[in-house]
């Protein structure tokens, strides 16, 4: 059984000419609107029962005003939000706190609101204090707070009952990276209690950690929904995507979704990873020596080049990324015909695990301004630790330890 | 209608408690808390008391009372404070809870029945004060006064639905808060009040009794000033236009409702 169930959900805000036409609309005289702004067409979704879904898009893509009716704060112009279970919704930072009452004064107001009763607010008033961590700041009224004082507390609120959804807005990119660790702690094991998860963000790294789907919205669309890494790498295209240039996503051999986009001026004509003899590989030891050879041709003149590169690990967390920009060898006028090799040559200071390389070609530091192709998922290759002590995690910074057996006073 | 009530009894605790926080909010951040809620009425009648028990001490009818001129103010003033405060706090209601509203899911009608819950403690609270200050005037309330009680509620749910309407409105038409107070002034002015309805010209009082509030405030004027029970008709008449209003405002806030949260 689907425990969300977003059906055919349009809506639009509509301006009047004169509010009063709008209020003559509710005593049925219905006066067209001067303009309306669709912000939701057609969406239609399902989650099933612990699933954790990132919402992803541009901003004012309409994830937000999605939450809000899947929440029910906004109510869809058409079409239905069916949930089955509890909700609970940290939209936009804050709980809708009253600045002039106390943190403890709003917690019980909010609770309130959120239809709790007395007896069960107060059995969970201390884990709140408790969880938000802000000291003496919890009787003194919410004005007095800094925004992640304010984030702790709604946080900590929407999360004093376990929900059977959970609807997080943006909220946790503004706590302080200590409480980010906390409340994903609590997230996840939420989620391992049977949680669904609905969470908009637009930090990769929390939707590829959180979620295992990934919907992108894009002009009031679903616009692709799939495993995060495959939407997000698609996400990240869609964001570079100018007029004129293509985008696609080819499904590789292994079965791994590849998305390649840009605008064509300058291509990829070959990606290689190759070992110390120049040798082709997939696969890596720990403290090798290998190189990334990047061979690309120049179909249109191009006043600036830049090439870079990223490694990323299973989750699509970054690992390692650069450009040339950054290491101060842009070329520039380029004209066509040309041909370049670019050869990165680097140490595998990466643990052990699978990782792939993403490569672009784009004008300046970032791909955003001019975008002339961008692959995502280019290679694959493997790490493997044989020579040296075994290690966690994906940076290799191998330790020197020393032990000294303290003579202390115990010891006399 | 039924689905209403139901949910206003799921958050029963909570509005009881939002209304012991609305009154209780006094008491945090002003030295004097709830002495307010008297204060400020009570000057109003010690400034006209002053300035016009002079002109017109002679013209209040049916008190012997030296003071009758100020028992006759504060009696009025009873009425007319819960009918504005209920009205006032109404028409602002959805605005200035637009935060919780955009934030949080809950049935949205438990907010101006807090309000109209907070008025109508501070109502209490003041009719009490004066029940004290007639004591101490010599002039013991009498058992009419009681019918105040069937009074308040009923002054409320005529507030709360002329209030509950323009506060529909007012999320979209900001002007409607602006306007009240104007209107609310004149209307204050047209009413019985400050002055004895004795001074009206015959003529015009045909006119003056379908100001619904110059009921309410003469059915108080009765009760408390002359201690008999009046006649029902008017407040009823009130009354019922009251349920109407309230049925009314109900439905357009059911109309509403989807396109409030889009503008707040």
């Amino acid at each position: 059984m689907s425990i969300v169930r977003v059906d055919k959900i349009s809506k639009s805000f509509k301006t009047y000419k004169s509010e009063w036409h709008r209020v003559l609309g509710w005593i049925g005289i219905e006066i067209a609107p001067l303009t309306e702004k669709t912000i939701l067409s057609d969406v239609s979704f399902e989650v099933e029962a612990g699933q954790a879904i990132g919402l992803i898009g541009q901003n004012g893509a309409g994830k937000s005003t999605l939450l809000k009716i899947i929440s029910g704060t906004m109510q869809a112009n058409t079409g239905t939000v069916e949930l089955n279970g509890r909700v609970s919704a940290l939209l936009e930072l804050g709980m809708g706190f009253n600045p002039d009452m106390t943190g403890r004064a709003n917690v019980w107001n909010t609770a309130g609101l959120m239809g709790f009763s007395k007896d069960q607010i107060d059995d969970v008033m201390a884990d709140i204090e408790d969880f938000a961590e802000i000291g003496t700041y919890f009787d003194e009224p919410i004005r007095t707070y800094s925004s992640g004082m304010q984030v702790r507390l709604a946080f900590s609120v929407a999360t004093a009952f376990r929900p059977d959804i959970l609807i997080v807005d943006e909220a946790l990119s503004v706590g302080d990276a200590y409480f980010q660790h906390k409340s994903f702690a609590r997230i996840r094991q939420f989620q391992e209690q049977g949680t669904t998860l609905l969470l908009v963000s637009h930090d990769r790294a929390s939707v590829a950690s959180l979620c295992d789907r990934a919907l992108l919205i894009h002009d009031g669309k679903v616009a692709k929904d799939g495993d995060p890494e495959e939407v997000l790498d698609y996400y990240n295209a869609i964001v570079a995507q100018r007029e004129g240039s293509r985008l696609e996503q080819v499904k590789g051999a292994d079965g791994r979704v590849r998305t390649i986009s840009g605008t064509g001026e300058a291509t990829i004509e070959n990606i290689q990873l190759v070992d110390e003899k120049g040798e082709d590989v997939d696969s890596l030891l720990v403290g090798d020596k290998a190189s990334i050879i990047i061979d690309l041709a120049v179909h249109e003149p191009i006043p600036e080049l830049v090439v870079g590169y990223m490694i990323k690990d299973r989750l699509g967390r970054a690992v390692f990324g650069t450009n040339s920009f950054h290491t101060k060898q842009v070329i520039t006028d380029l004209k066509p015909g040309e041909t370049y090799r670019y050869q990165y040559d680097f140490d595998v200071k990466i643990g052990h695990g699978n990782y792939s390389i993403q490569v672009a070609l784009h004008q300046a530091d970032s791909h955003i301004a001019k975008n002339y192709e961008w692959r995502d998922l280019a290679l694959t290759f493997s790490v493997a630790n044989t020579k040296y002590a075994l290690f966690e995690g994906t940076s290799w910074i191998p330790p020197k330890l020393t032990i000294e057996r303290q003579m202390g006073k115990e010891t006399k | 209608m039924k689905d209403l009530l139901v949910s206003l009894w799921a958050y029963r605790h909570f509005l009881l408690n939002s209304i012991w926080n609305d009154f209780r909010a006094r008491f945090v951040r002003s030295r004097l808390g709830a002495a307010w809620i008297v204060f400020q009425p009570l000057s109003q009648v010690l400034i006209y008391a002053f300035i016009l028990s002079n002109l017109l001490s002679a013209k209040v009818p049916g008190i012997e009372n030296t003071y009758g001129y100020a028992i006759y103010l504060m009696s009025g003033l009873l009425a007319w404070n819960l009918f504005s405060e209920v009205l006032d706090r109404c028409i602002k209601v959805f605005v200035s809870n637009a935060n919780a509203i955009k934030k949080v899911n809950f049935p949205r009608v438990t907010l101006p029945i807090i309000e109209v819950g907070a008025a109508i403690t501070n109502n209490i609270i003041l009719l009490a004060v004066m029940v004290v200050i007639f004591l101490i005037l010599g002039h013991p309330p009498g058992w009419p006064m009681l019918l105040i009680f069937l009074m308040i509620p009923l002054i409320a749910l005529f507030a709360m639905g002329i209030g509950l309407f323009l506060g529909v409105v007012n999320v979209f038409i900001r002007d409607v808060e602006q306007v009240t107070p104007i209107i609310l002034q004149v209307l204050f002015w047209l009413t019985p009040i400050v002055y004895p309805s004795t001074i009206i010209p015959e003529k015009y009082m045909t006119w003056m009794r379908l100001n619904p509030v110059f009921q309410l405030v003469d059915f108080y004027h009765q009760v408390i000033v002359q201690s008999i029970v009046p006649s029902f008709t008017g407040v009823l008449i009130v009354g019922a236009i009251g349920a109407v209003a309230s049925v009314v405002a109900l439905l357009v806030f059911r109309r509403a409702g989807p396109d409030m949260v889009d503008v707040l």
